[in-house]
């Protein structure tokens, strides 16, 4: 079943469509086990190194029906055994309804319960209207938040937008008590300072539902896309991160962590 | 054969019908031990093993320093007891025997073809003897001038044209696997015995059959006491049963020993033989006859053995590879038909070889891959993977239900049960390029030259797919009628003039003969029918009213995208094409199947066919084996998994491949992302300790895509 010759019905989750830039039917990096990675069209933020910026723009990609999603995976389920769905992006709280209604699909599904992961930066949550992300936030079983930069002012510089909605949505995360996994995308002279990476530390140390950190190395693999579009590429002096540094610089965040959780009275 | 009075060498063992008759698999399953164990109980090398191994390398060194061989024979035939004993540093070896009187010495071996010997030999600088050379070119025929006294015009042609590309008319075929655990577990007087018994109970009409039978299991009977004699060679008593884990060993090792002295054929793979050997190594432990770190030398100094396995052969023939490979291949693992895991310790430490004495493409090990091996095991495969990249997985829980539990993998993916199966393999059919006939009415595409049938080629601007597809059938029937008739031919001659009576004294009487066959270039045919059918494709011709090329106008489905639409043009191909070869008569009332797993060769296919419908240009490299298309799968692994996944093995029994190169960082993330060990159900690999900034080799080998074939005008005999 396709959207242009169906009715979207919000009450029947199979028939909500959604703006889809792709689907990778073996994702890994994204989520625990082998998963089908569902990327939504269209993102707020502008990061200095998104390696995706054919997904920006709203309005284009394919539409596709939760119906056909869930299909594409049942085709497929057994290789899907330890993993899920997961939904990126763009930025896939942008457009709620489709993804809420994907994964209360996955959750019901005849065959069996599908794992939901939400792989989001947090901008397209409103906290003012929280109804609006009950029925993602109810059927989410894992989220992987990322910390774009720790300094509000550095946030901005970096992604163009502010951080508080971000933060927002990691405090709403933490009410309810989702697992989340935080994402933090270290780029030399940008995002690995000592201060930054405390930062980093001392914002998780908050939430109680974080179940680990995951440190991703700035690399330049995005900037022949960039090219492609015809978007200057604003980091284009920037070199890669060395990978080999990662497991040092996740420690000074942890402790960073630790020392602000005794702080805070938690463990 | 004739009851055995029980004998000190199977003191401890289960009995069974395997005292009875020869039945190895009935002796395994009665007494092996499965483990489910980690990898903690592995030992590391010892010091003779690290010496030792060191001495290799050295050798290697010098081999390729001295352009790819070290020394080779050019006076002496290679037979099972041609050579003196040879060593690499005898006090230190626990396992010995090497294939001549040197390590890394090629044997001169002439029974498939002593032109492509000399050419062997005169590539690196070796001129065999000017006698021999005439006696096998004017005295003793050779397979090779067999074949060519009976090959039609037909089977010439198709051979020039590449249509039909790597038959095996001028080295040896390969791919025949002897039962060498037999050696240890019966001796050789036993199985002489239970030969002279077959004999003595054929037939006594003596028509073509029986004639033929009689004479191959004289030539059994006389290879098997050629083999005692190589045992005396080395010292050794194979006439009785081995009666402890080293000497299983042993002689298992001089079992596969003759039949490389012997034979040079594509793929010399040795059988599935780590849980056989373990019901000895466990024996051995629990009488306290060795310790761990002792049979895990044993096993290392096999294997090291095993990777010095060498052949002369022209760089022609190797050129579609990386080094010098023999598909020494092992088979290890997999789920017996009562459920049991078939995993014992014994399979850890052959891939142990890999950290004693570092990666290496030979052995090739094999693992049966089933979802129910144990978790120890798994791990310590993916360990294994990891850090070396030297293991090859097959589908145990696909293969079992074909062939059981006591089968193994010839070459790189062609299943038999071992003694009770053998196979004639050869060559490719290039379905791509018959494609291209069908529309071109026979013509070659690049050469304009009738070498199919003159049949209708087609007319008008736009191909027609029920057109187009009609005509393919034709052309299809047409080059599996010479295809399979070209192997009949080289079957026929192969047994004549370089039978592999070691390799089949190791099986039984009556052994089911499978036909393989191959086919190349079937995503290029699947997304080209597509084409045809889903958008719209103009043909351009030349002067000559030739189709060279096509324009492709719209966009149609590609096979590996999980689209029915193009997946089911593929699955028919197969079982369409299968169909064919079977109407076929095939020798020696072999079963046909056929494989879909070139691997590397798919260069050398794309460089012998023209443009396709499917928008490839002229010389590009086909895909590998059953893969989609380079680029063209575009929804991730899974689709297209899922779309090789379509195709029927029932029709391609001999092997389906999907080479499929990841970086390991794109495998997954460590455990170390996480604070805990997670909640979500996954199985955690520690992966923290390793180094991950690996290279992944992209190329995976077969030697079913070694060209065997002799070059034109290079024949033996005119």
């Amino acid at each position: 079943m396709s959207c242009s010759d169906t009715h979207m019905d919000l009450n029947d989750p199979l028939t909500v469509c959604g703006r889809v830039h792709s689907i990778e039917t073996f994702g890994t990096v994204d989520g625990p086990g082998t998963r089908l990675v569902v990327f939504t069209q269209g993102c707020p933020m502008r990061c200095a190194y998104c390696h995706n910026p054919d997904t920006w723009q709203f309005g284009i990609g394919t539409e596709k029906s939760v119906k056909e999603i869930l299909a594409t995976f049942n085709r497929n389920r057994a290789f899907y055994r330890n993993g899920g769905i997961t939904a990126t992006g763009g930025e896939p709280l942008a457009q709620p309804e489709f993804i809420g209604a994907l994964f209360e699909a996955a959750h019901n599904d005849p065959q069996g319960r599908i794992h939901t992961c939400l792989d989001s930066s947090g901008i397209a949550y409103n906290p003012e209207t929280p109804e609006k992300f009950e029925r993602v936030l109810d059927n989410t079983d894992l989220v992987l938040l990322d910390i774009k930069h720790s300094d509000p002012k550095g946030h901005l510089s970096l992604c163009e937008v502010g951080s508080e909605r971000p933060l927002a949505f990691g405090d709403e995360l933490n009410r309810r008590g989702i697992k989340v996994l935080i994402r933090h995308v270290v780029v030399p002279g940008i995002t690995d300072s000592p201060e930054e990476l405390a930062g980093v530390g001392r914002i998780i140390a908050h939430w109680d539902n974080v179940i680990g950190l995951d440190l991703l190395p700035y690399h330049v693999m995005g900037v022949k896309k960039y090219e492609e579009l015809g978007i200057p590429y604003k980091l284009a002096d920037t070199p890669a991160m060395d990978g080999k540094k990662i497991p040092e610089l996740r420690k000074q965040i942890l402790i960073a962590r630790a020392l602000e959780r005794k702080k805070l009275g938690k463990q | 054969m004739q009851e055995t009075p029980a004998q000190e060498a199977w003191d401890g063992f289960v009995g069974g019908n395997w005292q009875k008759a020869i039945d190895v698999r009935d002796f395994i399953q009665r007494n092996y031990t499965p483990y489910d164990g980690d990898d903690s109980f592995l030992a590391g090398p010892t010091e003779a093993t690290t010496k030792l191994w060191a001495d290799v390398m050295d050798l290697f060194a010098q081999e390729t320093a001295n352009g790819g061989v070290l020394d080779m024979d050019t006076k002496l035939v290679s037979t099972i007891t041609s050579h003196e004993a040879g060593y690499i540093d005898k006090p230190l070896e626990q396992i010995v025997g090497l294939q001549t009187d040197k390590p890394l010495k090629r044997a001169l071996m002439v029974d498939g073809g002593i032109r492509m010997a000399m050419a062997a030999c005169k590539a690196y600088g070796y001129e065999v003897d000017p006698e021999i050379v005439d006696f096998y070119t004017y005295r003793r025929k050779t397979h090779n001038a067999g074949v060519f006294d009976v090959y039609t015009e037909d089977m010439r042609k198709c051979r020039h044209s590449h249509i039909i590309t790597g038959l095996p008319d001028a080295y040896g075929r390969g791919r025949i696997i002897g039962d060498y655990r037999r050696v240890a577990l019966y001796g050789v007087d036993a199985l002489i015995a239970d030969k002279t018994n077959q004999k003595n109970g054929t037939g006594t009409v003596m028509d073509e059959k029986t004639i033929r039978h009689r004479e191959e299991l004289s030539e059994q009977i006389r290879a098997l006491k050629e083999l005692k004699q190589l045992g005396e060679i080395y010292g050794f008593d194979l006439s009785r049963p081995a009666e402890n884990f080293k000497e299983a060993v042993q002689w298992l090792y001089l079992g596969y020993l003759a039949a490389v002295k012997e034979q040079n054929g594509a793929a010399m793979s040795i059988g599935r033989n780590t849980t056989f050997l373990d019901i000895y190594a466990e024996r051995d432990l629990a009488r306290g006859t060795f310790t761990e770190s002792e049979i895990q030398e044993i096993v290392d100094h096999l294997v090291m053995k095993l990777r010095m396995v060498k052949f002369a052969r022209t760089p022609e023939y190797n050129e579609l590879f990386s080094g010098d490979p023999q598909w020494v291949t092992e088979s290890i693992g997999g789920i017996g038909i009562d459920g049991r895991s078939m995993v014992t310790k014994s399979c850890f430490r052959w891939l142990h070889t890999l950290e004693n004495m570092g990666t290496s493409p030979e052995p090739n090990l094999t693992v049966l891959w089933s979802t129910k091996l144990p978790v120890g095991f798994k791990r310590y495969c993916a360990k294994i993977s990891i850090t070396t990249s030297s293991i090859q997985y097959e589908n145990d829980d696909l293969m079992r239900v074909y062939h059981g539990d006591d089968y193994a993998i010839a070459c790189c993916v062609s299943s038999m049960r071992v003694g009770k199966e053998m196979q004639f393999f050869g060559a490719r059919a290039n379905l791509a390029k018959c494609l291209l006939y069908a529309i071109n009415g026979g013509r070659d595409e690049k050469t304009g030259e009738q070498i199919g049938p003159k049949y209708r080629a087609v007319e008008g601007e736009y191909l027609d797919y029920d057109d187009v597809f009609s005509k393919y059938m034709d052309m299809m029937r047409w080059l599996a009628g010479v295809y399979v008739n070209a192997l009949n031919a080289i079957h026929y001659m192969h047994d004549k003039y370089s039978y592999e009576r070691i390799q089949m004294a190791l099986h039984d009487e009556h052994v089911h003969r499978w036909f393989a066959t191959g086919i190349a270039g079937l995503s290029v045919v699947a997304d080209s029918l597509s084409a045809i059918k889903y958008a719209k494709v103009r043909v351009v011709r030349d002067e000559t009213g030739l189709v060279t090329d096509y324009i492709t106008e719209g966009d149609f489905p590609k096979y590996g995208n999980d689209d029915d639409r193009v997946d089911t043009i593929a699955h028919d191909i197969v079982e369409i094409f299968m169909n064919m070869i079977r109407q076929n008569h095939t020798y020696r009332d072999s079963v046909p199947t056929t494989s879909i797993l070139t691997i590397t060769s798919n260069v050398v296919y794309g460089k012998a066919t023209g443009n396709t419908p499917d928008g490839r240009r002229a010389g590009v490299p086909f895909a590998p084996g059953a893969n989609p298309m380079h680029h063209r799968d575009t929804h991730g692994a899974v689709a297209s998994l899922a779309s090789v996944a379509k195709l029927p093995f029932n029709d391609a029994q001999d092997g389906i491949s999907n080479t499929f190169s990841i970086i390991p960082n794109a495998l997954g993330k460590g455990s170390d992302v996480y604070f805990h060990g997670s909640e979500l159900d996954l199985e955690h690999i520690d992966f923290s300790d390793m180094n991950l900034d690996i290279q992944i080799e992209n190329k995976i080998d077969c030697a079913c895509e070694a060209d065997p074939s002799a070059v034109e005008g290079a024949e033996d005999r005119k």
